[in-house]
Protein backbone atom coordinates (compact mmCIF):
# COMPACT_ATOMS: atom_id res chain seq x y z
CA UNK A 1 0.00 0.00 0.00
CA UNK A 2 1.02 3.22 -0.76
CA UNK A 3 1.19 6.43 1.78
CA UNK A 4 -1.72 8.00 -0.15
CA UNK A 5 -3.98 5.14 0.06
CA UNK A 6 -2.66 4.74 4.20
CA UNK A 7 -3.88 8.03 4.72
CA UNK A 8 -7.45 7.74 3.43
CA UNK A 9 -7.46 4.16 5.03
CA UNK A 10 -6.33 6.14 8.05
CA UNK A 11 -9.05 9.06 7.95
CA UNK A 12 -12.14 6.16 7.33
CA UNK A 13 -10.86 4.31 10.10
CA UNK A 14 -10.79 7.19 12.15
CA UNK A 15 -14.12 8.47 11.39
CA UNK A 16 -15.23 4.68 12.61
CA UNK A 17 -13.41 4.90 15.85
CA UNK A 18 -15.13 8.28 16.47
CA UNK A 19 -18.32 6.77 16.22
CA UNK A 20 -17.78 3.95 18.63
CA UNK A 21 -16.67 7.05 20.78
CA UNK A 22 -19.96 8.58 20.54
CA UNK A 23 -22.00 5.26 21.00
CA UNK A 24 -19.26 4.74 24.54
CA UNK A 25 -19.35 8.38 25.83
CA UNK A 26 -22.07 9.28 28.12
CA UNK A 27 -21.91 13.04 29.00
CA UNK A 28 -23.37 15.51 27.06
CA UNK A 29 -21.19 17.74 25.86
CA UNK A 30 -18.28 14.94 25.66
CA UNK A 31 -20.78 13.66 23.14
CA UNK A 32 -20.95 17.19 21.27
CA UNK A 33 -16.77 17.47 20.91
CA UNK A 34 -16.40 13.65 19.56
CA UNK A 35 -19.38 14.24 16.77
CA UNK A 36 -17.39 18.20 16.30
CA UNK A 37 -14.36 15.50 15.69
CA UNK A 38 -15.99 13.02 13.36
CA UNK A 39 -17.27 15.36 11.30
CA UNK A 40 -13.64 16.84 11.00
CA UNK A 41 -12.53 13.50 9.97
CA UNK A 42 -14.80 13.37 7.52
CA UNK A 43 -13.99 16.64 6.39
CA UNK A 44 -10.22 15.49 5.82
CA UNK A 45 -11.08 12.45 4.73
CA UNK A 46 -13.21 14.02 1.62
CA UNK A 47 -10.72 16.77 1.00
CA UNK A 48 -8.24 13.96 1.02
CA UNK A 49 -10.33 11.57 -1.87
CA UNK A 50 -10.35 15.25 -4.10
CA UNK A 51 -7.01 15.09 -3.81
CA UNK A 52 -6.59 11.46 -4.87
CA UNK A 53 -9.79 11.51 -7.38
CA UNK A 54 -8.26 14.90 -8.86
CA UNK A 55 -11.80 15.70 -8.46
CA UNK A 56 -12.15 19.75 -6.84
CA UNK A 57 -16.08 19.82 -6.15
CA UNK A 58 -15.13 17.79 -3.26
CA UNK A 59 -13.20 20.52 -1.92
CA UNK A 60 -16.59 22.05 -1.77
CA UNK A 61 -18.35 18.84 0.24
CA UNK A 62 -14.97 19.08 2.44
CA UNK A 63 -15.69 23.22 3.41
CA UNK A 64 -19.27 22.08 4.00
CA UNK A 65 -18.47 19.13 6.59
CA UNK A 66 -15.25 20.91 7.90
CA UNK A 67 -17.57 24.68 8.51
CA UNK A 68 -20.89 23.59 8.91
CA UNK A 69 -20.75 19.87 10.77
CA UNK A 70 -17.64 20.49 12.35
CA UNK A 71 -17.85 23.88 13.63
CA UNK A 72 -21.89 25.63 13.49
CA UNK A 73 -23.97 22.78 13.92
CA UNK A 74 -21.43 21.70 17.38
CA UNK A 75 -21.36 24.97 18.47
CA UNK A 76 -25.28 25.65 18.12
CA UNK A 77 -25.70 22.08 20.03
CA UNK A 78 -23.40 23.30 22.97
CA UNK A 79 -25.69 26.52 23.26
CA UNK A 80 -28.98 24.85 22.89
CA UNK A 81 -27.75 21.98 25.87
CA UNK A 82 -26.45 25.05 28.06
CA UNK A 83 -29.92 26.97 27.95
CA UNK A 84 -31.53 23.49 28.58
CA UNK A 85 -29.03 23.21 31.51
CA UNK A 86 -28.56 19.72 30.99
CA UNK A 87 -24.77 20.20 29.63
CA UNK A 88 -23.71 18.13 33.45
CA UNK A 89 -25.46 15.73 33.17
CA UNK A 90 -24.83 11.90 32.56
CA UNK A 91 -27.34 10.16 30.19
CA UNK A 92 -28.47 6.56 30.88
CA UNK A 93 -27.46 5.03 28.44
CA UNK A 94 -29.42 1.78 27.47
CA UNK A 95 -27.39 -1.41 27.92
CA UNK A 96 -23.70 0.21 28.27
CA UNK A 97 -22.06 -3.08 27.53
CA UNK A 98 -24.72 -4.97 25.33
CA UNK A 99 -24.45 -1.51 22.91
CA UNK A 100 -20.84 -2.13 22.44
CA UNK A 101 -20.95 -5.60 20.86
CA UNK A 102 -24.08 -5.25 18.70
CA UNK A 103 -22.03 -2.41 17.39
CA UNK A 104 -19.04 -4.52 16.45
CA UNK A 105 -21.44 -6.93 15.43
CA UNK A 106 -22.68 -4.27 12.64
CA UNK A 107 -19.27 -3.30 12.28
CA UNK A 108 -18.38 -7.06 11.24
CA UNK A 109 -22.00 -7.24 9.10
CA UNK A 110 -21.37 -4.55 6.87
CA UNK A 111 -17.95 -5.45 6.27
CA UNK A 112 -19.38 -9.01 5.41
CA UNK A 113 -21.84 -7.21 3.38
CA UNK A 114 -19.96 -5.03 1.49
CA UNK A 115 -17.16 -7.15 0.14
CA UNK A 116 -18.69 -9.68 -1.57
CA UNK A 117 -20.49 -7.10 -3.75
CA UNK A 118 -18.29 -5.04 -4.48
CA UNK A 119 -15.32 -7.47 -5.02
CA UNK A 120 -14.11 -5.99 -8.51
CA UNK A 121 -13.58 -2.30 -7.67
CA UNK A 122 -10.73 -0.66 -6.66
CA UNK A 123 -9.98 -1.72 -2.77
CA UNK A 124 -9.91 1.59 -1.68
CA UNK A 125 -13.36 2.45 -2.61
CA UNK A 126 -14.72 -0.57 -1.21
CA UNK A 127 -13.24 -0.34 2.08
CA UNK A 128 -14.27 2.96 2.23
CA UNK A 129 -18.10 1.66 1.68
CA UNK A 130 -17.53 -1.05 4.36
CA UNK A 131 -16.72 2.00 6.80
CA UNK A 132 -19.14 4.09 5.60
CA UNK A 133 -21.77 1.43 5.96
CA UNK A 134 -20.63 0.63 9.71
CA UNK A 135 -20.67 4.52 10.59
CA UNK A 136 -24.17 4.83 8.84
CA UNK A 137 -25.75 1.88 11.34
CA UNK A 138 -23.51 2.54 14.52
CA UNK A 139 -25.90 6.25 13.72
CA UNK A 140 -28.95 4.24 13.68
CA UNK A 141 -27.53 2.28 17.00
CA UNK A 142 -27.12 5.66 18.51
CA UNK A 143 -30.50 7.00 17.70
CA UNK A 144 -32.19 3.59 18.98
CA UNK A 145 -30.17 3.06 22.09
CA UNK A 146 -30.29 7.07 23.48
CA UNK A 147 -33.06 8.74 25.06
CA UNK A 148 -32.10 12.18 25.22
CA UNK A 149 -33.22 14.17 22.34
CA UNK A 150 -30.09 16.23 21.65
CA UNK A 151 -27.93 12.82 21.79
CA UNK A 152 -30.54 11.26 19.69
CA UNK A 153 -29.58 14.10 16.82
CA UNK A 154 -26.16 13.79 16.67
CA UNK A 155 -26.85 10.21 16.15
CA UNK A 156 -28.87 11.39 13.15
CA UNK A 157 -26.19 13.62 12.14
CA UNK A 158 -23.18 10.96 12.85
CA UNK A 159 -25.16 8.71 10.46
CA UNK A 160 -25.54 11.54 8.11
CA UNK A 161 -21.54 11.80 8.30
CA UNK A 162 -21.43 8.11 6.93
CA UNK A 163 -23.66 8.78 4.17
CA UNK A 164 -21.13 11.11 2.95
CA UNK A 165 -18.46 9.58 3.04
CA UNK A 166 -20.17 6.71 0.88
CA UNK A 167 -21.05 9.08 -1.35
CA UNK A 168 -17.35 10.74 -1.72
CA UNK A 169 -15.61 6.99 -1.67
CA UNK A 170 -17.55 6.26 -4.98
CA UNK A 171 -16.23 8.32 -7.67
CA UNK A 172 -18.36 11.59 -9.53
CA UNK A 173 -21.19 12.20 -6.94
CA UNK A 174 -22.54 15.71 -8.41
CA UNK A 175 -22.03 18.58 -6.46
CA UNK A 176 -26.10 18.95 -6.66
CA UNK A 177 -26.54 16.53 -4.45
CA UNK A 178 -24.05 17.39 -2.27
CA UNK A 179 -25.65 20.45 -1.89
CA UNK A 180 -29.45 19.19 -1.82
CA UNK A 181 -27.82 16.45 1.38
CA UNK A 182 -26.05 19.70 3.33
CA UNK A 183 -29.46 21.68 3.08
CA UNK A 184 -31.79 18.56 4.10
CA UNK A 185 -29.42 18.10 6.91
CA UNK A 186 -29.76 21.77 7.72
CA UNK A 187 -34.08 21.77 7.54
CA UNK A 188 -33.54 18.29 9.88
CA UNK A 189 -31.45 20.27 12.29
CA UNK A 190 -34.02 23.16 12.53
CA UNK A 191 -36.41 20.99 12.81
CA UNK A 192 -34.96 18.87 15.91
CA UNK A 193 -33.90 21.88 17.08
CA UNK A 194 -37.88 23.19 17.64
CA UNK A 195 -38.92 19.39 18.37
CA UNK A 196 -36.02 19.82 21.24
CA UNK A 197 -37.58 22.80 22.91
CA UNK A 198 -40.75 22.27 22.58
CA UNK A 199 -40.53 18.71 24.42
CA UNK A 200 -38.92 20.52 26.96
CA UNK A 201 -41.72 22.87 27.12
CA UNK A 202 -44.31 20.56 27.64
CA UNK A 203 -42.71 17.72 29.64
CA UNK A 204 -39.96 19.34 31.51
CA UNK A 205 -37.45 17.29 30.12
CA UNK A 206 -35.66 16.39 27.04
CA UNK A 207 -36.00 12.93 27.79
CA UNK A 208 -37.66 11.37 24.93
CA UNK A 209 -39.05 7.86 27.59
CA UNK A 210 -41.37 10.69 28.54
CA UNK A 211 -43.43 10.45 25.71
CA UNK A 212 -44.03 6.95 26.12
CA UNK A 213 -47.24 7.95 28.36
CA UNK A 214 -48.58 9.84 25.83
CA UNK A 215 -48.86 7.05 23.29
CA UNK A 216 -52.26 6.61 21.80
CA UNK A 217 -52.18 2.79 21.13
CA UNK A 218 -50.88 1.40 24.29
CA UNK A 219 -53.82 0.56 26.85
CA UNK A 220 -53.25 -0.27 29.97
CA UNK A 221 -54.73 -3.50 30.01
CA UNK A 222 -52.43 -4.81 27.16
CA UNK B 1 31.87 -22.15 20.28
CA UNK B 2 28.30 -20.65 19.20
CA UNK B 3 26.65 -22.83 21.09
CA UNK B 4 28.19 -21.66 23.77
CA UNK B 5 27.54 -17.80 22.71
CA UNK B 6 24.00 -18.36 21.86
CA UNK B 7 23.06 -19.78 25.11
CA UNK B 8 25.41 -16.55 26.77
CA UNK B 9 23.23 -14.22 24.74
CA UNK B 10 20.22 -16.49 26.05
CA UNK B 11 21.50 -16.06 29.42
CA UNK B 12 22.23 -12.44 29.53
CA UNK B 13 18.47 -11.77 28.42
CA UNK B 14 17.21 -14.10 30.81
CA UNK B 15 19.12 -12.55 33.76
CA UNK B 16 18.66 -8.79 32.36
CA UNK B 17 14.90 -8.78 32.96
CA UNK B 18 15.15 -9.98 36.69
CA UNK B 19 17.97 -7.80 37.39
CA UNK B 20 16.30 -4.94 35.86
CA UNK B 21 12.76 -5.58 37.26
CA UNK B 22 13.26 -3.81 40.83
CA UNK B 23 15.09 -0.84 39.63
CA UNK B 24 11.88 0.03 37.15
CA UNK B 25 9.78 -0.39 39.97
CA UNK B 26 12.27 2.13 41.95
CA UNK B 27 11.50 4.31 39.14
CA UNK B 28 8.30 4.20 38.60
CA UNK B 29 7.90 4.94 42.80
CA UNK B 30 9.93 7.75 42.52
CA UNK B 31 8.29 9.57 39.39
CA UNK B 32 4.80 8.95 41.07
CA UNK B 33 6.22 10.76 44.51
CA UNK B 34 8.15 13.47 42.94
CA UNK B 35 4.87 14.48 40.91
CA UNK B 36 2.97 14.11 44.56
CA UNK B 37 5.97 16.31 45.63
CA UNK B 38 7.35 14.04 48.21
CA UNK B 39 10.90 12.82 48.04
CA UNK B 40 10.23 9.14 47.55
CA UNK B 41 11.95 6.36 48.51
CA UNK B 42 15.55 5.74 46.85
CA UNK B 43 16.17 4.41 43.31
CA UNK B 44 17.45 1.22 44.62
CA UNK B 45 14.70 0.79 47.36
CA UNK B 46 13.35 -2.72 45.84
CA UNK B 47 16.20 -4.49 46.20
CA UNK B 48 17.05 -3.65 49.83
CA UNK B 49 13.39 -4.79 50.08
CA UNK B 50 13.51 -7.82 48.23
CA UNK B 51 16.77 -8.69 50.39
CA UNK B 52 15.20 -8.09 53.74
CA UNK B 53 12.52 -10.09 52.99
CA UNK B 54 14.45 -13.10 52.40
CA UNK B 55 16.31 -13.11 55.09
CA UNK B 56 12.87 -12.94 57.43
CA UNK B 57 11.45 -16.20 58.42
CA UNK B 58 8.32 -16.78 56.43
CA UNK B 59 5.38 -17.38 58.38
CA UNK B 60 2.97 -20.02 58.08
CA UNK B 61 -0.87 -20.06 58.85
CA UNK B 62 -1.96 -23.26 60.94
CA UNK B 63 -4.24 -23.98 58.21
CA UNK B 64 -2.16 -23.14 54.92
CA UNK B 65 -1.47 -26.50 52.87
CA UNK B 66 1.64 -27.36 50.56
CA UNK B 67 -0.49 -25.23 47.69
CA UNK B 68 0.42 -21.71 49.89
CA UNK B 69 4.32 -22.81 50.21
CA UNK B 70 4.65 -23.35 46.60
CA UNK B 71 2.47 -21.42 44.58
CA UNK B 72 5.04 -18.33 45.38
CA UNK B 73 7.61 -20.19 43.35
CA UNK B 74 5.53 -21.31 40.58
CA UNK B 75 4.20 -17.58 40.10
CA UNK B 76 7.76 -15.99 40.09
CA UNK B 77 8.71 -19.06 37.81
CA UNK B 78 5.96 -18.72 35.17
CA UNK B 79 6.72 -14.95 35.25
CA UNK B 80 10.16 -15.32 34.88
CA UNK B 81 10.20 -17.56 32.03
CA UNK B 82 7.09 -15.37 30.22
CA UNK B 83 9.69 -12.49 30.28
CA UNK B 84 12.70 -14.18 29.71
CA UNK B 85 11.27 -15.45 26.30
CA UNK B 86 10.24 -12.37 24.84
CA UNK B 87 13.09 -10.45 22.36
CA UNK B 88 14.24 -8.05 24.31
CA UNK B 89 17.08 -6.62 22.58
CA UNK B 90 17.62 -9.26 19.93
CA UNK B 91 15.77 -11.10 17.72
CA UNK B 92 16.54 -14.85 17.25
CA UNK B 93 17.98 -15.80 20.54
CA UNK B 94 18.51 -19.69 20.84
CA UNK B 95 15.20 -20.07 22.60
CA UNK B 96 13.57 -17.48 20.33
CA UNK B 97 11.38 -20.49 18.89
CA UNK B 98 9.57 -21.02 21.66
CA UNK B 99 8.84 -17.63 22.35
CA UNK B 100 5.40 -17.81 21.50
CA UNK B 101 3.12 -15.07 21.79
CA UNK B 102 0.10 -17.53 22.77
CA UNK B 103 2.36 -19.62 24.82
CA UNK B 104 3.42 -15.93 26.65
CA UNK B 105 -0.12 -15.75 27.36
CA UNK B 106 -0.90 -18.65 28.71
CA UNK B 107 2.13 -18.51 31.30
CA UNK B 108 0.77 -15.38 32.63
CA UNK B 109 -2.32 -16.94 33.04
CA UNK B 110 -1.00 -19.72 34.55
CA UNK B 111 0.97 -17.75 37.34
CA UNK B 112 -2.25 -16.03 37.57
CA UNK B 113 -4.49 -19.25 38.27
CA UNK B 114 -1.36 -19.92 41.24
CA UNK B 115 -1.78 -16.62 42.74
CA UNK B 116 -5.42 -16.92 43.08
CA UNK B 117 -5.79 -20.75 44.38
CA UNK B 118 -2.83 -19.50 46.79
CA UNK B 119 -5.34 -16.59 48.02
CA UNK B 120 -7.85 -18.72 48.66
CA UNK B 121 -6.43 -21.14 50.38
CA UNK B 122 -6.14 -20.14 54.08
CA UNK B 123 -9.49 -19.26 53.78
CA UNK B 124 -9.71 -15.47 54.69
CA UNK B 125 -12.09 -13.35 53.44
CA UNK B 126 -10.08 -10.84 52.32
CA UNK B 127 -8.15 -14.08 50.06
CA UNK B 128 -11.17 -14.65 48.89
CA UNK B 129 -12.57 -11.09 48.00
CA UNK B 130 -8.94 -10.82 46.33
CA UNK B 131 -8.85 -13.80 44.38
CA UNK B 132 -12.36 -13.45 43.04
CA UNK B 133 -11.41 -9.67 41.41
CA UNK B 134 -8.32 -11.27 40.18
CA UNK B 135 -10.57 -13.63 38.21
CA UNK B 136 -13.06 -10.91 37.05
CA UNK B 137 -10.13 -8.62 35.77
CA UNK B 138 -8.45 -11.82 34.11
CA UNK B 139 -12.18 -13.22 32.79
CA UNK B 140 -12.34 -9.60 30.90
CA UNK B 141 -8.44 -8.78 29.79
CA UNK B 142 -7.24 -12.07 28.63
CA UNK B 143 -10.03 -12.00 25.43
CA UNK B 144 -8.35 -8.28 25.05
CA UNK B 145 -5.01 -9.53 24.75
CA UNK B 146 -5.60 -12.61 22.62
CA UNK B 147 -7.57 -9.84 19.87
CA UNK B 148 -4.05 -8.32 20.38
CA UNK B 149 -2.07 -11.13 19.57
CA UNK B 150 -4.63 -11.76 16.25
CA UNK B 151 -4.29 -8.44 15.01
CA UNK B 152 -0.21 -8.41 15.46
CA UNK B 153 -0.51 -12.17 14.27
CA UNK B 154 -2.77 -11.23 11.14
CA UNK B 155 -0.45 -8.69 10.27
CA UNK B 156 3.33 -10.56 10.44
CA UNK B 157 1.88 -13.96 9.44
CA UNK B 158 2.99 -15.91 12.67
CA UNK B 159 2.76 -15.59 16.43
CA UNK B 160 6.65 -16.03 16.72
CA UNK B 161 7.59 -12.84 18.45
CA UNK B 162 10.81 -13.03 17.21
CA UNK B 163 9.89 -13.44 13.76
CA UNK B 164 7.10 -10.54 14.24
CA UNK B 165 9.67 -7.78 15.63
CA UNK B 166 11.84 -8.22 12.50
CA UNK B 167 9.46 -7.55 10.34
CA UNK B 168 8.12 -4.75 11.75
CA UNK B 169 11.56 -3.76 11.56
CA UNK B 170 12.76 -4.89 7.95
CA UNK B 171 9.68 -3.57 6.47
CA UNK B 172 8.04 -0.84 7.83
CA UNK B 173 3.89 -1.52 7.77
CA UNK B 174 3.24 2.13 7.03
CA UNK B 175 0.08 4.34 8.79
CA UNK B 176 -2.03 1.35 10.34
CA UNK B 177 -4.71 2.41 12.17
CA UNK B 178 -5.70 -1.08 13.66
CA UNK B 179 -1.85 -1.22 15.16
CA UNK B 180 -2.75 1.80 17.16
CA UNK B 181 -6.26 0.25 18.22
CA UNK B 182 -3.99 -2.56 19.41
CA UNK B 183 -1.69 -0.52 21.25
CA UNK B 184 -4.57 1.21 22.95
CA UNK B 185 -6.28 -1.99 24.22
CA UNK B 186 -3.41 -4.04 24.81
CA UNK B 187 -1.90 -0.54 27.37
CA UNK B 188 -5.62 -0.74 28.90
CA UNK B 189 -4.53 -4.64 29.62
CA UNK B 190 -1.56 -4.00 30.93
CA UNK B 191 -2.76 -1.44 33.52
CA UNK B 192 -5.31 -3.89 34.72
CA UNK B 193 -3.14 -7.09 34.54
CA UNK B 194 -0.18 -5.54 36.76
CA UNK B 195 -2.89 -3.88 39.22
CA UNK B 196 -2.08 -0.10 38.19
CA UNK B 197 -4.18 2.92 38.75
CA UNK B 198 -7.01 2.99 37.69
CA UNK B 199 -7.75 -0.69 38.00
CA UNK B 200 -5.78 -1.50 41.49
CA UNK B 201 -3.64 0.61 43.90
CA UNK B 202 -0.37 -1.07 44.51
CA UNK B 203 0.70 1.40 47.17
CA UNK B 204 -1.69 0.29 49.56
CA UNK B 205 -3.10 -2.32 51.73
CA UNK B 206 -5.41 -0.57 52.95
CA UNK B 207 -8.07 -0.17 50.34
CA UNK B 208 -11.40 -2.08 50.38
CA UNK B 209 -10.94 -2.22 46.44
CA UNK B 210 -7.96 -3.84 46.81
CA UNK B 211 -7.06 -6.57 44.31
CA UNK B 212 -3.39 -7.93 44.42
CA UNK B 213 -2.76 -6.62 47.67
CA UNK B 214 -5.90 -8.57 49.43
CA UNK B 215 -4.51 -11.53 47.86
CA UNK B 216 -0.93 -11.51 49.52
CA UNK B 217 -2.07 -10.28 53.09
CA UNK B 218 -1.05 -13.47 54.49
CA UNK B 219 2.25 -14.03 53.12
CA UNK B 220 5.74 -13.22 54.71
CA UNK B 221 9.26 -13.40 54.49
CA UNK B 222 10.70 -15.25 51.26
CA UNK B 223 7.29 -16.13 50.14
CA UNK B 224 6.31 -12.51 49.62
CA UNK B 225 9.76 -11.43 48.28
CA UNK B 226 8.91 -13.92 45.64
CA UNK B 227 5.41 -12.49 45.54
CA UNK B 228 6.77 -9.21 44.95
CA UNK B 229 9.93 -9.98 42.80
CA UNK B 230 7.37 -11.78 40.34
CA UNK B 231 4.88 -8.73 40.36
CA UNK B 232 7.85 -6.55 39.16
CA UNK B 233 9.18 -8.95 36.74
CA UNK B 234 5.48 -8.81 35.18
CA UNK B 235 5.94 -5.19 34.35
CA UNK B 236 8.78 -5.46 32.93
CA UNK B 237 7.25 -8.33 31.20
CA UNK B 238 4.67 -5.70 29.73
CA UNK B 239 7.09 -3.26 29.08
CA UNK B 240 9.54 -5.56 27.20
CA UNK B 241 6.17 -7.05 25.38
CA UNK B 242 5.26 -3.37 24.80
CA UNK B 243 8.47 -2.33 23.44
CA UNK B 244 8.92 -5.59 21.21
CA UNK B 245 5.34 -5.27 19.47
CA UNK B 246 4.80 -1.71 18.83
CA UNK B 247 8.31 -0.19 19.45
CA UNK B 248 10.67 -2.92 18.14
CA UNK B 249 13.29 -0.07 16.44
CA UNK B 250 17.05 -0.78 16.96
CA UNK B 251 17.10 -3.95 18.26
CA UNK B 252 19.32 -6.62 16.92
CA UNK B 253 18.03 -8.85 13.71
CA UNK B 254 20.14 -10.25 11.20
CA UNK B 255 23.64 -8.48 12.21
CA UNK B 256 24.04 -9.68 15.59
CA UNK B 257 27.43 -8.61 16.16
CA UNK B 258 29.04 -6.99 19.43
CA UNK B 259 28.01 -3.53 18.23
CA UNK B 260 24.36 -4.44 17.47
CA UNK B 261 24.22 -5.89 20.24
CA UNK B 262 25.38 -3.31 22.54
CA UNK B 263 23.00 -0.81 20.79
CA UNK B 264 19.79 -2.96 21.04
CA UNK B 265 20.91 -3.26 24.77
CA UNK B 266 21.00 0.42 25.09
CA UNK B 267 17.62 1.21 23.25
CA UNK B 268 15.96 -1.77 25.25
CA UNK B 269 16.76 0.17 28.07
CA UNK B 270 16.09 3.41 27.22
CA UNK B 271 12.49 2.18 25.81
CA UNK B 272 11.77 0.23 29.39
CA UNK B 273 12.40 3.21 31.20
CA UNK B 274 10.57 5.66 29.09
CA UNK B 275 7.93 3.78 29.76
CA UNK B 276 8.46 3.15 33.82
CA UNK B 277 8.56 7.27 33.55
CA UNK B 278 5.26 7.50 31.64
CA UNK B 279 3.20 5.24 33.63
CA UNK B 280 3.10 6.86 37.44
CA UNK B 281 2.60 9.76 34.94
CA UNK B 282 -0.61 8.42 33.81
CA UNK B 283 -1.59 6.95 36.84
CA UNK B 284 -1.16 10.56 38.63
CA UNK B 285 -3.59 12.04 36.04
CA UNK B 286 -6.67 9.28 36.71
CA UNK B 287 -8.52 8.33 40.04
CA UNK B 288 -9.00 4.97 40.76
CA UNK B 289 -12.31 3.40 39.67
CA UNK B 290 -15.16 1.49 41.16
CA UNK B 291 -14.76 -2.42 41.22
CA UNK B 292 -18.18 -2.22 38.99
CA UNK B 293 -16.79 0.33 36.74
CA UNK B 294 -13.78 -2.52 35.72
CA UNK B 295 -16.16 -4.22 32.55
CA UNK B 296 -16.37 -0.94 31.23
CA UNK B 297 -12.83 0.03 31.29
CA UNK B 298 -12.01 -3.27 29.77
CA UNK B 299 -15.04 -3.57 27.68
CA UNK B 300 -13.62 -0.27 26.00
CA UNK B 301 -10.30 -2.39 25.37
CA UNK B 302 -12.42 -5.13 23.96
CA UNK B 303 -14.16 -2.87 21.81
CA UNK B 304 -10.82 -1.23 20.09
CA UNK B 305 -9.19 -5.11 19.94
CA UNK B 306 -11.92 -6.17 18.02
CA UNK B 307 -12.24 -3.41 15.86
CA UNK B 308 -7.95 -3.30 15.09
CA UNK B 309 -9.26 -7.14 13.89
CA UNK B 310 -11.74 -6.29 11.91
CA UNK B 311 -10.22 -2.91 10.32
CA UNK B 312 -7.26 -6.10 9.71
CA UNK B 313 -9.00 -7.76 7.94
CA UNK B 314 -10.49 -5.35 5.81
CA UNK B 315 -7.29 -3.96 4.44
CA UNK B 316 -5.57 -7.09 4.00
CA UNK B 317 -8.81 -7.49 1.46
CA UNK B 318 -9.35 -11.08 2.63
Amino acid sequence: MSLFTDIAHLLAAGMLILSFLLLYQDRITATLNVFAAQAIALGLAVAWQAQLQDAPHLFVTAAIALVVKGGIIPMALHRIVRRLEIHREIEQVIGGGPVMLVGLGLVALSIMLVFPVAGSVDPLAREDLAFALAVILLGLLMMITRRNAVTQIIGFMSLENGLVLAATGAKGMPLVVEFSVAFSILIAFIVFGVFVFRIRERFDTVDVGALDRFRGDRGDDS
Amino acid sequence: MALILDLLGQAVQMLLVVAVAPLLLGVTRKVKARLMRRRGPPLLQPYSDLGKLLHKEAVLATNASWLYRTAPYVIFAATWVAAALVPTYATGLLFSWSADLIAIVALIGTGRFALALAGMDVGTSFGGIGSSREMLIASLAEPVMLLVVFTVALLAGTTQLSTIAAQMIDAPVGLRVSLALALFAFVFVAIAENGRIPIDNPATHLELTMVHEAMVLEYSGRHLAMIEAAAAVRLVLYFSLLACLFFPFGMATENQSLAALALGLATYLVKILAFAVLLPIGETLVAKMRVFRYPVFLGGAFAAAALAVFLQFVSRGF
